[in-house]
Parts: structure tokens; C-alpha cells; sequence
């Protein structure tokens, strides 16, 4: 890799520092989360950064306020945080209100599933997903490297209405390094693949890649998609390349079986009338305290390599010849 | 535009016998907690207060009224048809197939500017706004009612910090202090004790007034308006839910009665 690997919120903070300069309608409202790189929008444009405090209702609200008033808003807390702490606001304020008023908030959540390894189940996050496509206007983003993220950037600004960024809290291998994301497609296809497609969103794109190693060792060439953009991908161009498979594999680092991209995709084939099977690979059960990597916290959930590579081939080995 | 204080109490007659008129038409509406305000609308409206458009109700060059309060501010609807929102028809079609005008006024309706009804938002979006007006230099003020029951819900304390931390002398919060909830007497159930001195502790600058002596209400809202001192400002206004209507008047559980039609026609008769 020539790229080096950066946290998503750095690359993403680092693009909206460096617009705000020229463009005066950025606002930036944190409720008192940080990084380095904010440090240099605090400095450079305290006029247009606000810390509302621990406070994520406040957040949205005040975010709503400023883009009535024509602000294009960054609003930046931890993952479960922005979402669910302020869940009314967010449904009251932002999607309900952008369906009168043009507004234009972009909720930033760093934290996306286990990625605060050691925190618990407080700052982990495995609803998101399924609570954020749940409201209409509303466009959720899962990039599974800085680059995506930072791309989300142009977006945020040129596309009005509210959009959810889950943003993974470590620094995660870069997947685009030569070869830019289609970001208005939505999803992007790592590799065909025969019988078998893997769906994967956010760190599980990595997960994905691993598997589908292990199972080309094995003499399954299986494909791989990266769904980025889990509300506004282009319906018909997904169902082209799904058509081709036999199989879905949908992963996710959020509960299984709750409303999240699983449900998304069964949805999208049933309504579509593909015929492909589904596996779906998401977080068993209830909240856990245990502590470990975030590679054992996978395992123990139903989602690390080692569990999902065992699912896929059963499910491989469940179509016939 | 100087209107007269008579001219003032006319027009709260106006509103009133409208709002009940509604009500008969209307049931669904929910009308003691929109007799509690109606002065407190016709002097922002009429008083000379707010500066407004009804031709272009999202001008820039409006000062920003979000009615937190939304169900209880179905008097909104005869003043905003009279300023030319809207036309005097639709007063005919509160609730009613074809309609825009609904039990809990929406943000379709020109003059609203927010979600209203579910409670607690419109303080945090209306300091957001202010925040956004002073960062932009523009002059504009934002206004925003609620009620002293809709003060329990936390966001608005979140709201209420942080506008005295960010000295927004152009917000204003106006509490139609009715004292009384869905299922009470707020004093009841969670007090404030006194607002006055709560919202003085966090900062703001604060005001009283018997909410249904209009001249009164308009002069301090005027008043607190130019007042900048680099403090947000709130007006409590005294008022009774239920305001003019027997049985109704400050009865604990009026949020959820319906005078009678009957009741209601001999009102409009004898206040004529």
C-alpha cells in the first residue's frame, strides 16, 4: 500500500478544516469530543466552532438551528451518543423538519461497532445502523477506510438533507488506494466471484477480504462488495451484479437479525424477486462485557474470521454442485 | 406599526372568539392551553414586536417565532390567516380532510418554523438559530414560546446553559406559565418553584408579567427585545389555562376537556 493508513475522523476533520477557510458556510458543533485535527478548527475558526458540552440533544438541536439559518453543519460526537442519546431530536428536528425546510447537518459518529474495544457496551455501538435507516430523509454512510471517509466529504456539502457518517475509531488498512469509490453508485465490487457474493459494510469489508482469502485457498472464488452507502446505493446496478449469485453473505459489525443490512438486503431481494439464499453474519445475541482484542470480541460474537469462514463454507457446501 | 392598546384588546377578543370558534368546529383541537397564550401572540403580532412577512414567511429579514407550544397555540391560526399567511377559509378546515391546519400545527403552515407538539425542541433549534444569526451579524431575534409544563423536559436546561454561555441577548423565551399540565397542576407533579429565579441562576435575564393584561405583556416584550446585554432573556407570563371559559379557567385537568358546543355558543353571544 502507498497510502498510508489514517482514522477515518482525521481524513474527514482535515477536509472540512480546510474548506472552511474559503467556504464561510461550514459550521462545526462537537458535543466536547475531540482529536488532534479538531484542535485546528477550534484554533483557526473559533467563529464557527461550538462545543455544546455533554449534551447530544442540545447538539441537534442547535445543529438544526444553524442550518435553518443556512449553515452547512458538522455535528461530531461518539457513535452511540449521536444516535441514540438524541434520538427524538434527530427524528423531530432533522428528518422530519428537512422534509419542509432545506437543511443541510451532517451527524459525524466515531465509534462504530466494537471499535472502542475496552469501553463496554456503552460506547460500543451495534444498533446504529438499524435505528438510522429507519428514518426517511435520512442517508447513512459506512465508509470502511479513511479514504471513502474522506471522500464523504464533497458529498456532505454539495447534497443537502441529514446524513449519518459511521465512522470506525481506529485506523483501519486502506481498501482504495489506486482506485477512487463510485461514491454515487453507493457500493463498490473488490472482486467477482462465482455462486457466492459477500456484502460487507464498514470494518467488516476487512473481515470480507480476509474470508474470501481463505476460501480462494480452499477453491472458492467467492465475490466481494463494499456497501458504503446503505440507503442511497443504485438499486438497479446492485441488482445486476447480485442477480449472478446464487448466495448473499451480508456482514455487519451491529446484532444480527434486528433491522440492520440484513434486513436491508432480504428486503432488496424478496422485493426484487432474486432467488439467492441469504447468511447473515452479525453480532449473536445480547450485550457483552467481555474483554479481549477486538479480533477475540469478533469471535466470540459470531463475526471474527475464523466463525465467519466456518459459516460461509457450510453455507458454500449447502448448494449443490 | 403602532397599534393602540385598544385596538390590542380588540384583537385578543378577536383571536379568542376564533379560537373557540375553531374549537366547535374542531374538537380534536386542544383549546385551554391556546386561550392561555393569546395575549402573548397578539402582542408579538400586533404589538409591534416581531417583525414578520406573510407574504414570504422565510424571509431573511424576518425575526424567527418558533411556537414550541404547538398544540396549544391553535390561536395562531385566526392571527396568522388575519396577517395574510393564509386565507380566512382555511379556519373553516381545522382538521378536516384538504386541510393544512391540524390538531398539532406543522411546519407546513406558513408562519411555523419548526416541529412543533412533540415538546421540548423548539428552545434548542431557536438557540441555534440565534447562534446562527450572530455568527452571520445579522440584527434578527428569535422568539420562542413554550410552556412551564414543557419546561421538564431536559433538553430545554441543555438549551437554556448554553445560551447564557454563548451571552445570546438575541434570543427570548416566552413561558405561557399556565401552571398546569395533561394531568395537573405542575406544582403538583414537578415544580419550578420560581421560574424567575431559576432561569436568573442560570443566567438569564427574566421578566414577569400577568400574561393576560396585553398592554402589559407588549411592554415587555418590547422591553426585554431591546434590551442587549449579553444575556438571553425570558418573559414568564402568569396566565390561566383555559382563559375566559367556565368550568375550564385553571381547572387542573382542562388539557383534555372539551367545553360544550352549547357552552361555546353562549359564549360567542354574550362576548359579541
Amino acid at each position: 500500500m502507498s497510502i498510508k493508513p489514517l482514522a477515518m475522523r482525521d481524513v474527514l476533520l482535515d477536509r472540512i478544516w480546510r474548506a472552511m477557510e474559503e467556504d464561510k458556510k461550514i459550521f462545526f458543533v462537537s458535543a466536547d469530543f475531540g482529536s488532534p485535527v479538531l484542535d485546528k478548527i477550534r484554533a483557526d475558526f473559533p467563529e464557527r466552532f461550538v462545543n455544546v458540552g455533554i449534551a447530544e440533544q442540545n447538539l441537534i438541536n442547535v445543529s438544526a438551528g444553524l442550518a435553518l439559518e443556512g449553515y452547512t453543519v458538522f455535528a461530531y460526537a461518539i457513535a452511540p451518543f449521536i444516535t441514540m442519546r438524541c434520538y427524538e431530536q434527530i427524528r423531530v428536528s432533522l428528518a422530519l423538519l428537512s422534509e419542509v425546510r432545506p437543511m443541510n447537518v451532517n451527524l459525524i459518529g466515531v465509534g462504530a461497532g466494537f471499535s472502542y474495544v475496552v469501553s463496554g457496551p456503552t460506547h460500543q455501538c451495534y444498533e446504529d445502523i438499524t435505528l438510522m435507516r429507519a428514518l426517511p430523509n435520512f442517508r447513512v454512510l459506512s465508509p470502511s477506510d479513511h479514504v471513502t471517509a474522506g471522500a464523504f466529504f464533497d458529498r456532505c456539502v454539495s447534497t443537502k438533507g441529514p446524513k449519518y457518517l459511521r465512522l470506525d475509531a481506529q485506523v483501519l488498512p486502506v481498501l482504495y488506494d489506486t482506485n477512487a469509490p463510485e461514491l454515487d453508485v453507493g457500493f463498490h465490487i473488490h472482486q467477482g466471484g462465482e455462486k457466492i457474493c459477500l456484502v460487507a459494510t464498514g470494518y467488516m469489508m476487512h473481515t470480507a477480504l480476509k474470508v474470501a482469502e481463505s476460501l480462494a485457498a480452499m477453491g472458492y472464488l467467492v465475490g466481494v462488495i463494499d456497501l458504503f452507502d446503505i440507503s442511497n446505493f443504485d438499486a438497479e446496478q446492485l441488482q445486476a451484479v447480485l442477480s449472478a449469485y446464487v448466495g448473499i453473505v451480508t456482514l455487519e459489525e451491529g446484532f444480527r437479525g434486528r433491522g440492520g443490512v440484513d434486513a436491508m438486503l432480504f428486503e432488496f431481494i424478496a422485493r426484487r424477486s432474486l432467488s439467492a439464499r441469504m447468511l447473515n453474519i452479525g453480532v449473536e445475541g445480547a450485550y457483552r462485557f467481555e474483554l479481549g482484542s477486538r479480533e477475540e470480541l469478533h469471535e466470540q460474537v459470531g463475526i471474527g474470521p475464523e466463525f465467519v469462514l466456518n459459516s460461509v463454507t457450510t453455507f458454500i457446501q449447502s448448494f449443490p454442485n | 406599526m403602532k397599534v393602540s392598546t385598544t385596538d390590542l384588546r380588540d384583537k385578543a377578543h378577536w383571536v379568542w372568539r376564533e379560537s373557540l370558534a375553531i374549537h366547535r368546529r374542531a374538537p380534536e383541537t386542544r383549546i385551554a392551553s391556546s386561550l392561555s397564550c393569546i395575549e402573548i401572540f397578539v402582542a408579538l403580532y400586533y404589538g409591534g414586536v416581531l417583525r414578520f412577512d406573510s407574504v414570504q414567511p422565510l424571509a431573511e429579514h424576518r425575526d424567527r417565532c418558533v411556537i414550541s407550544k404547538g398544540h396549544g397555540s391553535i390561536c395562531m391560526y385566526p392571527i396568522l390567516a388575519d396577517l395574510g399567511y393564509f386565507s380566512l377559509d382555511e379556519l373553516q378546515r381545522v382538521c378536516k380532510a384538504g386541510g393544512f391546519l391540524g390538531g398539532i400545527p406543522d411546519p407546513v403552515i406558513p408562519g411555523y418554523e419548526t416541529v412543533n407538539g412533540s415538546l421540548g425542541h423548539g428552545l434548542g433549534v431557536g438557540t441555534g438559530m440565534a447562534l446562527g444569526l450572530k455568527t452571520k451579524g445579522s440584527d434578527r431575534s428569535v422568539f420562542v414560546v413554550c410552556g412551564d409544563g414543557e419546561l421538564h423536559e431536559g433538553a430545554n436546561w441543555e438549551a437554556i446553559m448554553f445560551a447564557s454561555q454563548h451571552k445570546l441577548d438575541n434570543l427570548h423565551l416566552i413561558v405561557d406559565d399556565n401552571r398546569i399540565s395533561m394531568l395537573g397542576y405542575t406544582d403538583d407533579i414537578v415544580s419550578h418553584g420560581s421560574l424567575s429565579a431559576r432561569l436568573s441562576a442560570f443566567g438569564w435575564d427574566c421578566l414577569e408579567v400577568d400574561g393576560h393584561e396585553i398592554e402589559d405583556v407588549q411592554a415587555a416584550l418590547l422591553k426585554m427585545k431591546a434590551k442587549k446585554a449579553g444575556k438571553p432573556k425570558a418573559l414568564i407570563a402568569r396566565t390561566l389555562k383555559g382563559h375566559g371559559v367556565p368550568g375550564l379557567e385553571n381547572a387542573p385537568l382542562s388539557h383534555i376537556m372539551n367545553p360544550k358546543p352549547e357552552l361555546i355558543d353562549s359564549l360567542l353571544e354574550q362576548s359579541l
